[in-house]
């Protein structure tokens, strides 16, 4: 199947559907969809599934923070460097070099406040490349990825219409 | 109270019947519903918003806001429609209000207006409305719920006035394309017929572009088009919608009009021109979401040995049933909590058939299939 985007829209929507379900949406075989999906996880386009979690909504403490990070560069050390530092600490769940006041853009998790802060101020800031670091605390999560958490989808139409 | 006998001689709608079945079941998943599953993509709504602060709450012109009217014709242009806005575009109170105008602005009573058949429930009654008689035209699963001349010629359509029809189909998902309205077109010229050509789902044909009748060789002059917002922009609730037509039948429509609606609601002709001009995009998720959920009914009905044509416009498949339609609507919405609406609602040749709207996510089609599988064991 040649169609790749509308494949990543479906799974986006829905990456547990089934592939037969994936089938009769594209109007491809099974066999089509299992060789796209396989292609899209190895040319790195599709690197893994997940859930959307509303964790206001779960019994477990959660705590996330978007920090902003400035670094110098100098010639031996370059962004991807700093990068690996950064990325390869579990805490850290998303990390993008963006453009602007700051250079890396990072959303860190922990159990608490003073997990997250104490993570920021015990293995970030003591990078040596890193100059500056602004934390910014969720405080409570409308949309993500797509998905609006204060939307309970109600349907309210009659459940039958011209 | 005296009630005028064309009130009360007009049967209620079949699908009422169960409309009220639906409501007193518990647990239903409804694959009756006429309308998208989706809001109003959120620009169109800001600007219903915008209107509503600023105040802008007065009767707008009769034929609706300039701006609106001159968005409208910039919109058909799609479809190469070519209408003068100051002339030729009346804005309407949705899509219902422009087909009861064009029944009372070009029909006289005594006249005959054909209704190709299954179709739309309004056409009927708005012909009688107007005093005309219907002359149904049954349209047919073997020519995949085309018009055909056959039909035209059988039903002694050439003896009628007015034809009116609706493409891409409620309820049955058929589209006709150019080449197909062609013989209809021809029909119509050498019996002198006015079209009313119902084309509120332009925007959700899946096989190709929208062909219009109006656009075909000698019919602009005597058809009338009318559009819409509710169906492509989910904006069904805003009522509105516009009827396009040569100036002599939308100054007839509007004498119509001014006397009984005004103008359309003033806060939907602001959602409708924000909608024209910054929503394609919506309306192509939207479509691209409907054809996908499209695919995966007809795979799960042709998976369950329902025959169904390959439906390609609207929102609806049109598949057989075994036995009686009404009995299998019922029995499924009682044992299964699944409703649809039996074919025969829609007149002639909807008997043996269920019209299936799939403007539903994705997790109650596949609920309802499911339950529509264990039916049929």
């Amino acid at each position: 199947m040649t169609d790749q985007r509308e494949l990543l829209e479906l799974l986006l929507e829905d990456a547990r559907q089934s592939t037969a379900d994936l089938a009769r949406q594209t109007g491809h075989t099974e066999a089509e969809v299992e060789e796209a999906i396989a292609d899209l996880e190895a040319a790195g386009v599709v690197h893994g599934y997940q859930a959307v979690v509303d964790w206001a909504n779960a019994d477990e403490e959660h705590v996330e923070a978007h920090v902003e990070l400035n670094v110098e560069l100098d010639r031996e050390t370059k962004y991807d460097d700093i990068a690996g530092r950064i990325a390869n600490h579990p805490e850290v769940e998303t990390l993008r070099l963006v453009s602007g006041d700051y250079d890396f853009s990072a959303v860190v998790v922990g159990d608490s406040m003073r997990d997250v802060s104490g993570f920021v101020a015990d293995r970030i800031a003591p990078i040596p490349e890193v100059t500056q670091t602004v934390t910014h605390f969720v405080m409570e999560t409308y949309k993500d990825r797509g998905v609006d958490f204060g939307d309970d989808r109600d349907d309210d139409r009659l459940s039958v219409s011209p | 109270m005296k009630v005028a006998d064309r009130a009360r001689e007009t049967p209620p709608s079949g699908i009422r019947k169960f409309f009220e079945l639906a409501e007193e079941a518990d647990d239903v998943i409804s694959l009756g519903v006429g309308e998208p599953d989706f809001s109003a993509p959120w620009a169109a709504r800001e600007a219903a918003i915008h209107a509503l602060e600023r105040g802008r709450t007065s009767y707008t012109a009769n034929r609706g806001r300039a701006d609106l009217r001159r968005g409208i014709a910039d919109h058909v242009a799609r479809y190469d429609h070519d209408y003068d806005p100051e002339s030729e575009i009346l804005v309407t109170a949705g899509a219902s209000e422009a087909v009861d105008l064009a029944m009372r602005a070009l029909v006289d009573p005594g006249d005959t207006v054909a209704v190709p058949q299954p179709s739309y429930i309004s056409y009927g009654p708005a012909a009688t409305f107007a005093g005309a008689d219907v002359l149904p035209v049954p349209t047919r699963a073997e020519d995949a719920f085309e018009l055909t001349i056959d039909a035209l010629r059988d039903a002694g359509a050439g003896a009628a006035d007015t034809l009116i029809f609706c493409y891409p189909n409620n309820p049955t998902g058929a589209v006709m394309d150019a080449d197909a309205l062609a013989p209809v077109a021809e029909f119509a010229r050498e019996h002198d017929l006015t079209v009313i050509a119902d084309e509120i789902y332009a925007a959700l044909t899946y096989g190709g572009e929208h062909d219009s009748i109006a656009t075909l060789p000698g019919m602009r002059g005597r058809t009338v088009v009318i559009g819409g917002f509710s169906k492509a922009y989910a904006m069904t609730g805003l009522r509105l919608g516009y009827a396009l037509a040569p100036p002599e039948a939308i100054e007839a429509m509007n004498r119509i009009h001014q006397y009984t609606m005004l103008s359309a609601p003033t806060t939907a002709q602001f959602a409708g021109l924000e909608a024209i001009r910054s929503c394609d995009d919506a309306v192509a998720e939207m479509r691209d979401a409907y054809d996908r959920r499209r695919r995966y009914v007809l795979s799960r009905f042709r998976e369950m040995g329902l025959d169904c044509f390959e439906a390609e416009g609207a929102f609806y498949v049109f598949p057989e049933c075994p036995g009686d339609d009404e009995a299998f609507a019922e029995d499924l919405l009682t044992e299964e909590g699944v409703a649809v609406v039996p074919g025969s609602v829609f007149g002639e040749g909807g008997e043996g058939h269920l019209r299936v709207s799939y403007a539903t996510g994705m997790d109650e089609l596949r609920e309802a299939t499911a339950r529509i599988e264990r039916f049929l064991d």
